[in-house]
């Protein structure tokens, strides 16, 4: 980032990953709800995909993504000019701070006191409602989900359900104290006063803030996939409209778009399609009667453009935001979305989170994965997610002289030990002699094998030595 | 140097030089060729699981449906538009049957706490369907506004059976979406839902909690 | 992870044994009765008596100079046109899947490639390549399998323990639930982040143990080792032992009886 961060917003630290993860796995609620949503959306997401070629159509995924950031800077440039043919103001931020200062000059220019917001998680990246509010603008959740995390003062805990943390008495009660809400289990009550509370909001908020899904640079099409219709509200109700979208989500067709959609959908949720799919490509006309009377558009690189350079690390920024990494993932099944202290928990975020936050702030995400690779296998366009661990890995210890590390805050999960235990490993493994010598001699001693060894025993038995290693037995065998 | 150039020069300069453009083959959206009646099936099949609802209806009764539908509901208005010939049927027909007929045809500004508290139901065409998953194209504009299908509580859309479509890739090739696009184009494709608390479905949190679909064949 | 199509080649004379580590010093009997189960097909075994590790652990904890050192170690001892097979899905994958990764722009790169290309998951070559045709001998018995997750989805072998199990006719196969969810293994990850393995291998033991059976089979080691040692820790009613040495034993005389 060129110059120092004007707001702190919520500081988290990202270093502080196992205590959380410990707490996590010690609330038998936390697990109860992420292991039981999980489940309901792993499930969900293969009956949606019956009947398709997904192979297929993973692959078309995977290369529309790939050909679009292939074309990227003329993508970017032909839909800065769709969109101001049709209208629309396109601003340019190099990080999450100049965004959230465009956002603020755009409200300081219509005097806005109080944002509307539609799900965003670039907005989340920005830290832009703590931004806002230091302003002096209310800036206020539409979405259920965003709107409960908001009331709580927590942070999303899943890209596509920010509030999946939390169970209905939880919420229940939260509404209460802070809306006045009566206490109910009724979950459709519930849904009815908070839609209350906020049809007032919408009808008197200045500035509608949104993000973006797809921006298409053949029509200048802003597009927007939602269930509940906050999105619509925010980018028609109020008389500007601010979408904020990071620069690899522009594409280059609708045709792109209908393979995408597709593939997002079911990927996120299982569903066949969300309930709406909004297609913004202007500003209310003169004729029309309804619409903002301003539509701008913030794209924002904050790290992109570093991913951009290395061809494997651009994998990266072929996600589409479907969240189902996460949903098919053992590790944040079980640990969830606040133990990585990151915008965007799970494996995306593992993959994302260190070019935006630093190796060194970020040095123990690569590292929480069994690399099983379920994240990589329901990937809709295909990112090889565990390999991009590995390189993260390599880079976090300066693990490769052929290649060297690229990544800010390379090498901070280094140690001298640990280096050194990796070398005599190796030494012993290239040496096939002293490797024989060492596993013959550690067999024959195997009584003096100790019963603990470290964190692996606090859970489980020391596997035992044979007698004879399978080197001996084969050499008995004359083979 | 501005941000822009900035980040274009840093995008086009790219250390790992030109990237290969990958082929697309978009051969996998495409589906069988379905009859209109295996569209009509699925169309509603697929609406009728996210909580909507589909009337099979011609162009002699679809009035009467509606009136029926508006009642069993208690609707007190109906907000139609002005020039489709939906809003011009139902205003010629001056039948006593349907609630209070209301026109969209000032800017919201001027009616807007009414839009959101008084309408109880709006009536809007499409400009098709989507059979494979369930969806309704609609192109607002001056005689049907964006918040028509959006603020009342009860959506009602009419579709002709042979606008339906088979998949959103065969619809947006066939109306030609890439010589340019509305300002606001919608696909809707059920009542606005919400499954943010406890993964449980709950309807019409911020848009309509019905939408029903009149099917004309 | 983008795999080129399998081509199975015609049953070979001889094949490479490759035995992995943790066979080598753990469970060599899983080791012993693959080779029998090939011998028995009719296919000469070569052991090269130099093989040590297939660099996966430096690998993945990020030490790629190093996990290179140990693999290069590896590639001059399959010098013949042979397949080499391996009694693991992990190892097997490192080896079929990284190594030509992990050699690119040296001089090993052509090298790396070609042996790449020729290892198999040694079930998967009893299977596909054998036509292996297992006449069971045993008691009737109830087993659960679980497939590693390199087997699963870097070798894309998970058809193949279920079709060989099978094959022996007094062997009731029964799944677990979400049999495709990793143990929580994944190599130093266990002792690295060991609250959040320790909760995966807890709910893979439990889900073993729900389906009445006393025993599962497994086509990894490290899999094995976690699993079963967990159960053991904790007083879970379940054993596990390699799928080799199952498929070895049940054909064998009676049943249960190992070497």
């Amino acid at each position: 980032m060129s110059e120092t961060a004007e707001h702190t917003g919520h500081h988290i630290d990202v270093k502080e990953f196992h205590p959380r993860a410990q707490a996590a796995i010690h609330d038998p609620k936390i697990r109860k709800n992420f292991r039981s949503a999980m489940d309901g959306l792993m499930s969900k997401r293969k009956t949606a995909f019956e009947g398709w070629d997904l192979e297929t159509l993973r692959d078309l995924g995977a290369n529309v993504r790939l050909r679009a950031l292939a074309n990227l800077p003329d993508l970017l440039e032909q839909l800065e000019k769709k969109l101001t043919e049709n209208g629309i103001k396109v601003h340019w931020a190099v990080d999450g701070d100049e965004a959230c200062r465009i956002v603020r000059d755009i409200c300081k220019a219509r005097d806005a006191k109080t944002v509307i917001k539609g799900k965003s998680m670039v907005s989340e990246e920005m830290e832009l409602n703590h931004y806002l509010e230091e302003q002096g603008i209310e800036a206020l959740e539409s979405d259920l989900g965003e709107y409960i995390v908001q009331l709580a003062d927590e942070t999303p805990s899943h890209i596509i359900m920010p509030a999946i943390h939390k169970n209905t008495g939880e919420i229940s009660q939260l509404l209460h104290d802070k809306t006045g809400t009566d206490l109910s289990n009724d979950v459709e009550y519930l849904t009815a006063s908070a839609r209350l509370q906020l049809r007032e909001k919408f009808m008197n908020a200045d500035v509608g803030v949104s993000g973006v899904n797809f921006a298409v640079a053949e029509t200048g099409t802003l597009c927007l996939v939602e269930n509940e219709g906050n999105g619509r509200m925010t980018t028609t109700v109020p008389k500007c409209h601010i979408a904020v979208t990071g620069i690899e989500k522009v594409v280059s067709s609708m045709e792109d778009v209908s393979a995408l959609l597709a593939l997002l959908t079911r990927s996120a949720t299982g569903q066949h399609i969300t309930t709406y799919f909004n297609m913004i490509s202007g500003p209310r006309k003169a004729e029309e009667l309804d619409g903002p009377e301003e539509v701008h558009l913030v794209l924002v690189d904050n790290g992109r453009s570093s991913i951009y350079q290395d061809d494997e690390l651009l994998d990266t920024l072929r996600c589409i935001r479907c969240g189902a990494c996460m949903n098919h993932c053992p590790v944040y099944t079980r640990v969830g979305g606040h133990a990585y202290g990151t915008t965007y928990p799970g494996p995306i975020g593992k993959i994302l989170m260190p070019h935006l936050i630093g190796l060194d702030e970020g040095r123990h995400l690569p590292s929480a994965s069994s690399l099983c690779g379920a994240c990589g296998e329901v990937c809709p366009v295909k990112i090889p997610i565990p390999d991009l661990l590995v390189r993260l890995r390599q880079e976090s210890v300066d693990g490769d002289k052929l290649h060297p590390a690229k990544v800010r805050g390379h090498g901070a999960k280094r140690s001298s030990m640990e280096a050194m235990i990796w070398k005599g490993w190796a030494w012993m493994h290239a040496s096939p002699g002293i490797y024989r010598f060492g596993t013959g001699a550690a067999s024959k001693f195997r009584a003096l094998q100790p019963s603990k060894a470290g964190a692996w025993t606090d859970y489980r038995t020391a596997p035992k030595l044979a007698a004879k290693t399978l080197h001996q037995r084969m050499k008995e065998r004359g083979q | 140097m501005s941000s822009r150039e900035t980040i274009l020069q840093r995008l086009r300069n790219r250390t790992g030089g030109e990237l290969t453009v990958p082929e697309c083959d978009f051969s996998v959206l495409v589906r069988d060729d379905w009859s209109t009646k295996e569209r009509i099936e699925r169309f509603e099949k697929m609406i009728e699981s996210v909580h909507g609802e589909v009337h099979h209806c011609t162009e002699d009764m679809w009035m009467d449906r509606l009136a029926e539908l508006l009642n069993t509901r208690g609707a007190r208005n109906l907000l139609i538009p002005k020039q489709h010939e939906i809003g011009q049927a139902l205003r010629d027909a001056g039948r006593d049957d349907l609630p209070e007929l209301l026109i969209y045809d000032e800017p919201i500004e001027s009616w807007q706490a009414h839009l959101f508290n008084e309408v109880d139901a709006s009536i809007t065409s499409t400009r098709g369907g989507i059979a494979e998953t369930g969806s309704l194209i609609l192109w607002p504009n001056n005689d049907e506004p964006r918040l028509m299908s959006l603020v009342p509580p009860v959506h009602i859309a009419v579709l002709k059976a042979s606008e339906l479509y088979t998949t959103f890739h065969e619809a947006m090739k066939a109306q030609n979406w890439a010589a340019g696009m509305p300002t606001n184009a919608l696909l809707i494709s059920g009542p606005s839902k919400t499954a943010d608390i406890e993964q449980t479905l709950a309807y019409g949190v911020h848009g309509p909690k019905e939408l029903i679909v009149l099917i004309i064949e | 992870m983008v795999d080129p199509i399998k081509v199975y080649p015609a049953k070979p004379a001889k094949v490479y044994f490759y035995g992995t580590c943790l066979v080598d010093m753990f469970y060599p009997d899983a080791g012993i009765a693959g080779v029998e189960l090939l011998e028995r097909e009719g296919i000469e075994v070569l052991f090269p008596q130099n093989q040590t590790c297939c660099g996966q652990p430096a690998y993945t904890s990020g030490y790629h100079d190093q996990a290179r050192s140990v693999a290069r170690a590896q590639l001059d001892l399959f010098p013949g046109d042979w397949p080499i097979v391996v009694p693991s899905g992990s190892c097997g994958g490192m080896m079929r899947k990284h190594y030509p990764d992990l050699f690119k722009d040296t001089t090993e790169e052509v090298k790396a490639a070609e042996v790449a290309g020729r290892v198999w998951e040694l079930t998967d070559f009893l299977l596909n390549v054998c036509h292996i045709k297992l006449e069971d001998l045993g008691e009737p018995t109830t087993v659960a399998m679980h497939t590693s997750c390199s087997a699963r989805r870097e070798m894309g072998v998970a058809e193949v323990g279920p079709k060989l199990l099978g094959q022996l006719k007094n062997v009731n196969l029964v799944e677990q639930v979400r049999p495709e969810e990793c143990c929580g293994f994944g190599g130093t990850f266990a002792v690295r982040h060991p609250e959040i393995s320790g909760a995966m291998v807890s709910e893979k033991v439990d889900a073993l143990v729900d389906t009445g059976t006393k025993q599962f089979v497994t086509t990894d080691c490290g899999c094995l080792m976690n699993i079963a040692g967990y159960a053991e820790k904790n007083q879970k009613p379940v054993e596990g032992q390699h799928i080799l040495s199952f498929l070895w034993a049940r054909t064998q005389s009676k049943g249960g009886q190992q070497s």
